[in-house]
């Protein structure tokens, strides 16, 4: 098929030519869709927040705080104020005790640390059994919701571990990791609660 | 051959899922539901519509010693195009199909074609068999991905079809993947010898 030579002076030019145009073309694209690239994750995070959080009118995604819980993950604190008095605080939380790897979710906290609602931001949870965490602890049920409850007054952990909330059908250690990742989110959020909210004074 | 029969040949009598059983690791590994099958399906046919035109328009200039290399870097290429414009356009597929885009540049079938028929071809044929080929394998992925997402979460395209208690959970794993691909082969065998 080729028409040249393969002598090493050809090989080394056609390889350099195109890995050539190859990196400039991608430089380019990248260039193109950087900006789109970061407004579609600020969006993401954006809608996160509002989902979870009572109505606001600051910036959380401009006023994050971002923490380090006792077991040593990034937790990132958004307060979310309306007419400068906080209303509520979305944390973005994860654990490591997924099935699949780690599970991140978002979940707004009220100023008293009841949970106002929660968002699956990432996992790798078993299709059509972990995946069920985006609606099961939202959906009003037995016991598994965890709408409306506090962390702080209510156990966390699932029956099975003598806790107050229903495991998901046949997902119980994705439903661990859930309640986990919303256990090191209020212990972070209380923790800094007075940096938040002396934050929203000012 | 004429470019019709060039275009179609990808779709049954060379489909590369059915028939041809390449690219078999995106096949099984995204199509637990239908519209990730379309969306992949058509990730794959852009690169290789696009990595059939490049390679075609510049077989002449490449030594053949070299010629596998520079296939992977076009190919490689556009996948990273495809990866960035989705992330920026459609972050909602990206979420589903992110972690299986880079596996395109290893996908059997787009390095295939451009061994096969772009290294040989001209450039209009060559584009006409990477838009038929691809096509053709984002219609065995969406069929498969129906076929699984109807099965084990009685749902068509995110619509409700039946409750999804009802559903076979199996099929959304990865064992489904196999038995529905497996019957979707033999029913195809039996169309052909037909």
């Amino acid at each position: 098929m080729a028409t040249i030579e393969s002598s090493l002076k050809n090989m080394l030019l056609t390889l350099f030519v195109i890995t050539a145009i190859a990196g400039t073309s991608l430089g380019f694209v990248y260039k193109i869709t950087k900006e789109p690239i970061a407004a579609a994750k600020a969006k993401k995070q954006q809608d996160a927040i509002k989902m979870v959080v009572p109505p606001f009118n600051n910036e959380p995604g401009k006023e994050v705080m971002t923490v380090t819980s006792k077991e040593g993950l990034p937790i990132k604190l958004f307060p979310a104020m309306k007419d400068g008095k906080l209303v509520g605080v979305a944390v973005e939380t994860a654990s490591n005790k997924g099935f699949g790897g780690d599970v991140k979710i978002m979940v707004g906290f009220k100023p008293d640390g009841t949970i106002e609602n929660y968002q699956v931001l990432e996992h790798k949870e078993t299709p059509g059994l972990g995946t069920k965490m985006a609606t099961w602890f939202k959906t009003d049920k037995g016991n598994q919701s965890i709408l409306g409850k506090n962390p702080g007054k209510d156990k966390f952990t699932v029956s099975k571990d003598g806790g107050d909330i229903d495991a998901i059908t046949a997902a119980t250690i994705s439903s661990r990791a859930f309640l986990d990742a919303v256990r090191i989110g209020y212990e972070s959020f209380m923790e800094n609660k007075d940096k938040i909210v002396k934050g929203g004074a000012q | 051959m004429n470019q019709w029969k060039n275009f179609s040949k990808g779709f049954f009598k060379e489909n590369a899922v059915f028939v041809l059983l390449l690219g078999m690791c995106p096949t099984l590994g995204v199509t637990s539901s239908a519209i990730n099958g379309l969306g992949m399906g058509l990730a794959t046919t852009f690169v290789l519509t696009m990595s059939n035109l490049v390679i075609s328009s510049i077989k002449s200039l490449i030594p053949e010693k070299v010629r596998i290399p520079a296939f992977i870097v076009v190919i490689a290429t556009f996948v990273t195009i495809v990866e960035m414009l989705m992330q920026a356009y459609t972050p909602a597929l990206y979420d589903s199909l992110g972690l299986f885009i880079p596996l395109i540049v290893v996908n059997c079938i787009v390095l295939g074609r451009a061994e096969a028929f772009a290294s040989k071809n001209s450039v209009g044929a060559s584009i006409v068999d990477g838009l038929g080929m691809g096509l053709g394998f984002a219609m065995a992925l969406t069929m498969l991905g129906s076929v699984r997402e109807l099965l084990g979460s009685g749902k068509l395209f995110n619509f409700s079809i039946y409750p999804e208690d009802y559903g076979m959970l199996v099929f959304v794993l990865a064992p489904g993947a196999f038995i529905a691909l497996g019957y979707m082969i033999a029913i195809i065998n039996k169309m052909k010898k037909a």
